[in-house]
């Protein structure tokens, strides 16, 4: 079974998340800040993250250029969570290595599919 | 000998001094760029006269002899006004002396120039007289003491004389000092140099007499004038009852000492022709003075010691000298002797050196040019014939100084033959001062009124003096020339029982100013005398520095001629910026011509060079309609000027401002975007919650209800944050743009913090924070709109519970009085808020970064609780700010509000 | 002497001075304290020392710029 990393500051959306991926039939780990998300990355090395950008400490920025500088995460799958809607910040994730990038508020079934889509091209 | 010896050493010395200075002007290094030096120069004021003298006067006339010393002090505080224009006019006309100066204002005239030279010649001779004495004098006492000085002179032949070798040794060295270079100027750096040497070296002779008698004779100043009070004959010896003349005697020496600073030839030279920079004066100004005043504050103690001491300390003019000697020293008195040298010596050098040019410049060279008997073979011949001139002009000056003080020096003190001498040169005042500031005067004026000035100084001091020596029959001072009363020399027109100086003063001036005024009233001037005036007096306008006044026309090879041949190839050089011929047949320029004329005047003196320029170029110098049109018209671009300087100001001023303004503007876009952009991504947190939970409502129908109540509780609370982040926003847009509406009234602060803590009592307690109130105040009335400031109480108790210790959570409420402001403190025990970060807790959004509070199920802050807060209480007229809690270690909030004014009546 | 205040404060302490040094204030001082020795010149002193120290203020001061 795939396993889902969420990382995300707001409690509630980190539930939500965590719900819909249990639904369509993933593994889920939290975590609610940079430093936290690198440490279960560590852990047990997850088949996709999906990264909230403004995260308190280590932005989620900084995680995925990390994550990217690591080789054994290079190719792993990482969607972006932001808030903010501006193009900037989606093509310095993109930049940076993010495999794709997801508004604030989202579609819960836009979600589940991309992450669906990801996992089945990354397999 | 061994006085001798010294004596030569010491002018060895000045010699070197003055070689120095004049090797580091060729340098261009100039020893004398400084105000000091410039101020010690002037010191040359202070001659025998001062040093030996201003004991004799404060001995026979009390406090008079200050007043040699304060009128040059007014004269000086003058300095930065008067002066500087004197130094401005010389250098741009390249004077040579105050004969030169008077010439050159009156048009130029040669005649005038001859007759200030002539008066200087004869009016300063007993002054150099004077110096030969006191050198003698000095000398003789030194040598002979306790023996009186010999000082017999008439019954010896004149090479058993003293003072004919003294006259002769200094003619000698003035001659080797003076006129060394070949190249004749107006300037003389080295004696410059040397001269504020001789300054230093008198003032320190004096005040070692002083200190000498005021504290190894007596015990102090206080033990001196106790003995003098205890001492009935010299009870009115420092009362204006000794001066002279009284009142008046008083204020016509200070007039007389103010004038005679400006007008001595040697004065003239220091101040004005050797002044390398009129920055200079303003140091001088002070600095003079000082000197003066330093150099007279032993002057009485010295003449009260040697009366004191009686018979031992002979003449009073030489107490300086016996004081010494009576207590057997012999240091001391050789130091003072060269101290009085230094003094005499440098009065007689600057004096001669100026006469001397009065004499080759006003007197010698107008005549030859004139004659034309001045035929110049060869090139750089002048140069030579102006030094011999000059030498011979030194000799003959100082033997004249010599037959003075033989003939007639005995039967004048020290004291009296200076006043002589200032009152004669006081006579160039009215032609000097007055031409700088009135056009009007003129040649014809001045020249009669110095004439009638000068004959009313010789009839009223010069003659009776000549009296007195036994050189003329004394009865005309009694009775009158042929019995005529009203002419009697020291009673004027009856005028009695004023002191000589000062009657001599009021009628040479009052006939010399009468004189000057009235006929330049009624006779015309010449276009050239036209021309200078205006120079004269308008010199410190600025548009006339740069402005060449010659129209006329001549070429470059003419000039160069008849510069070479009167100057020599070095000077010529300097005028020409091209040293070689190959453009001597094109026009000179105007300007070349001017320098040209000043180069000739700083030789010659501006009477001849203009005789000598006009051999040469045809056409005239600028006319007086030309000059008023050139002062006309650059005082109106002047005024162009400065208004197109005030404009670009303004202009550039107004940039600035709109500079400044699109950089706010800019600023306040750039805050916008980036408040709008906060704005959206805190909305769109909890709307993302409300999205996501009500699709997986919507779509997950088979949820479990547990789940079900829960997404739906999320929902509901996500929505309640939604809206008050709306509400938030709203209240900041209003605060910021001033349309909060606030309904402020009076309100006990103590009820109302009560009442909003009873409101979020039971929240703090349920996150289990323990809520503690400090209130002691009955009564706290303050002006504030109620529900607002709860609300800002409320944020701040809710802000302080977020942020207290994670074991054990403590808020504290406090409110208290301080001075007529109400203080309400919120603390927490939390970690509290670094310095730095205490202002930035007040901007939008900012949020501090706390780990761990979410673990404990904290609500997070929309960072926009405590900008509206210090908003909503700034408007209230208070205060919102953040220091340590004293109480709990954390974080304290303050809120502070004024007092409320007195109720009225009806409202209790 | 570029400021005009300069040379209107230049002028006012040439006028003090004149004033310092004239009569009647010079006949004031010239009263005996005691019969004893006159004061006029302690006075003089101390004026011109305070006119002294005022010149070299606005003048130092005034170059200090």
């Amino acid at each position: 079974m795939a396993k889902v990393l969420v990382v995300d500051d707001e409690p509630n959306i980190v539930i939500s998340i965590e719900f819909l991926m249990q639904q369509a039939g993933f593994d889920v780990v939290t975590a609610e800040d940079g430093e936290s998300a690198l440490a279960r990355v560590a852990e047990g090395a997850p088949d996709l993250v999906l990264l909230d950008i403004s995260l308190p400490g280590i932005s989620g920025f900084d995680v995925l250029e990390r994550l990217r500088a690591d080789s054994d995460h290079a190719r792993l799958p990482i969607i972006m969570l932001t808030a903010h809607g501006r193009e900037v910040e989606r093509e310095k994730g993109m930049a940076l290595g993010a495999d794709d990038y997801i508004t604030k508020p989202f579609s819960t079934q836009a979600l589940v599919e991309k992450v669906k889509t990801l996992l089945a091209e990354a397999s | 000998m061994a006085v001798l010896g010294i004596a030569f050493g010491y002018l060895g010395l000045l010699f070197v001094i003055a070689a120095w200075g004049d090797r580091r002007a060729e340098q261009g290094r100039s020893l004398i760029g400084s105000p000091t030096v410039y101020a010690l120069s002037i010191a040359v004021y202070c001659t025998a006269w001062t040093f030996y003298g201003s004991v004799g006067r404060a001995a026979s006339s009390g406090p008079s002899f200050l007043l040699i010393y304060l009128g040059p002090t007014l004269a000086m505080l003058m300095a930065p006004l008067l002066i500087r224009k004197m130094v401005r006019i010389a250098s741009a006309q390249r004077i040579t002396s105050i004969a030169d100066f008077i010439s050159a204002r009156y048009g130029k005239s040669s005649s005038l120039g001859a007759l200030v030279a002539l008066i200087a010649l004869i009016g300063i001779t007993p002054y150099i007289a004077l110096q030969l004495k006191a050198i003698t004098l000095s000398h003789a006492v030194l040598v002979n003491y306790p023996q009186a000085a010999d000082m017999r002179l008439v019954d010896e032949s004149f090479w058993h004389d003293k003072s004919f070798w003294v006259a002769l040794v200094l003619a000698v060295f003035i001659i080797l000092f003076g006129t060394r270079h070949l190249d004749a100027s107006e300037r003389h750096e080295g004696m410059v140099a040397a001269i504020a040497f001789e300054s230093l070296v008198k003032l320190v002779a004096f005040m070692a007499v002083g200190v000498f008698t005021v504290f190894v004779l007596f015990n102090g100043p206080g033990d001196l004038f106790a003995r003098v009070a205890a001492t009935p004959e010299l009870a009115g010896a420092l009362s204006l009852e000794a001066v002279p003349g009284g009142a008046v005697g008083w204020m016509g020496t200070l007039v007389l000492a103010f004038l005679a600073f400006l007008t001595l030839p040697r004065q003239f030279q220091v101040l004005v022709v050797e002044n390398v920079d009129e920055r200079h004066l303003k140091r001088a100004s002070w600095l003079f003075p000082l000197y003066l005043l330093a150099i007279n504050i032993f002057v009485i103690p010295i003449a009260m010691a040697g009366m004191l001491l009686g018979d031992i300390s002979g003449n009073p003019d030489s107490f300086v000298l016996t004081l010494p000697l009576s207590a057997g020293l012999d240091g001391l008195p050789l130091l003072v002797f060269i101290g009085g040298l230094s003094a005499a010596t440098s009065m007689v050098i600057v004096e001669t050196i100026a006469l001397s040019t009065m004499v080759s410049n006003q007197l010698v060279m107008p005549l030859l040019l004139r004659s034309r008997r001045l035929q110049l073979g060869s090139r750089g011949e002048l140069a030579g014939w102006l030094l011999g001139i000059r030498r011979v002009a030194i000799l003959l000056i100082l033997l004249l100084g010599y037959l003075y003080h033989a003939l007639i020096g005995d039967s004048y003190s020290l004291v009296t033959i200076g006043l002589v001498s200032f009152t004669a040169a006081a006579q160039f005042a009215p032609a000097l001062l007055i031409g700088m500031y009135w056009r009007g005067a003129n040649r014809k004026g001045a020249s009669l009124g110095l004439i009638a000035g000068f004959l009313i100084w010789a009839w009223t001091l010069l003659l009776p003096g000549f009296a007195q020596s036994g050189w003329l029959d004394p009865g005309f001072l009694d009775q009158g020339p042929w019995g005529i009363a009203w002419l009697r020399p020291y009673a004027m027109l009856g005028l009695e029982g004023w002191d000589i100086y000062t009657h001599s003063l009021l009628w040479s001036l009052v006939a010399n100013v009468g004189l000057l005024v009235g006929i330049s009233l009624f006779s015309r001037q010449s276009p050239l005398e036209q021309t200078q005036a205006a120079l004269f007096t308008e010199a410190m306008h600025p548009g006339l520095m740069e402005t060449s006044l010659w129209q006329g026309q001549t070429t470059r090879g003419e000039l160069r001629l008849l510069l070479d041949r009167y100057l020599g190839a070095n000077a010529t050089a300097r005028v020409f910026s091209r040293p070689d011929a190959s453009e001597d047949d094109l026009p000179a320029p105007p300007a070349l011509i001017s320098r040209a004329e000043q180069a000739l005047a700083g030789a010659l003196g501006s009477a001849s060079a203009r005789v000598l320029i006009n051999s040469v170029v045809r056409g005239e110098a600028l006319d007086l309609d030309a000059i008023l049109s050139i002062l006309d018209t650059t005082s109106e671009t002047l005024e162009v000027n400065r208004r197109l300087e005030q404009k670009s100001n303004e202009l550039a001023r107004a940039s600035e401002e709109l500079r400044s303004a699109n950089e706010r503007l800019r600023e306040l876009d750039r805050l916008k975007d980036e408040f709008v952009a906060m704005v959206s991504h805190e909305l769109r947190t909890p709307l993302t919650s409300i999205r996501a939970f009500a699709e997986i409502l919507h779509d997950s129908q088979d949820l479990p209800e547990e789940k079900r109540r829960h997404f739906l509780d999320v929902v509901v609370h996500e929505s309640q944050r939604l809206s008050r982040l709306i509400e938030e926003i709203l209240d900041l847009a209003r605060l910021e743009s001033g349309r909060l509406t606030l309904n402020p009234q009076r309100l006990d602060l103590v009820i109302l913090a009560r009442h909003s803590l009873d409101a979020v009592h039971r929240l703090q307690e349920n996150r289990g924070v323990d809520l503690e109130v400090d209130i002691s105040l009955d009564t706290a009335w303050v002006v504030g709109d109620p529900d607002r400031l709860e609300q800002v109480i409320i944020n701040l108790v809710d802000n302080a519970g977020k942020f207290t210790d994670d074991d054990d959570p403590r808020v504290l409420v406090r409110l208290e009085r301080h001075k007529d402001h109400f203080r309400l403190a919120v603390e927490d025990n939390g970690p509290g808020i670094a310095e730095g970060e205490r202002e930035r807790v007040f901007e939008k959004f900012h949020q501090i970064k706390h780990s761990g509070s979410q673990a404990r199920g904290r609500p997070k802050g929309s960072g926009l609780g405590l900008p509206i807060s210090r908003g909503i209480v700034a408007h209230l007229g208070g205060r919102l700010w953040v220091e340590d809690a004293p109480h709990l270690g954390g974080a304290c909030l303050v809120m502070e509000m004024p007092e409320a004014p007195a109720a009225e009546p009806e409202e209790t | 002497m570029t400021s005009p205040r300069i040379k209107e404060r230049l002028i006012a302490l040439i006028l003090l001075a004149l004033v310092l040094f004239s009569p009647p204030l010079i006949l004031m001082m010239d009263r005996n304290p005691e019969a004893g020795l006159s004061r006029l010149p302690l006075y003089l002193f101390l004026a011109w020392a305070l006119v002294i120290a005022l010149a070299a203020w606005l003048m130092e001061r005034q170059s200090g710029k």
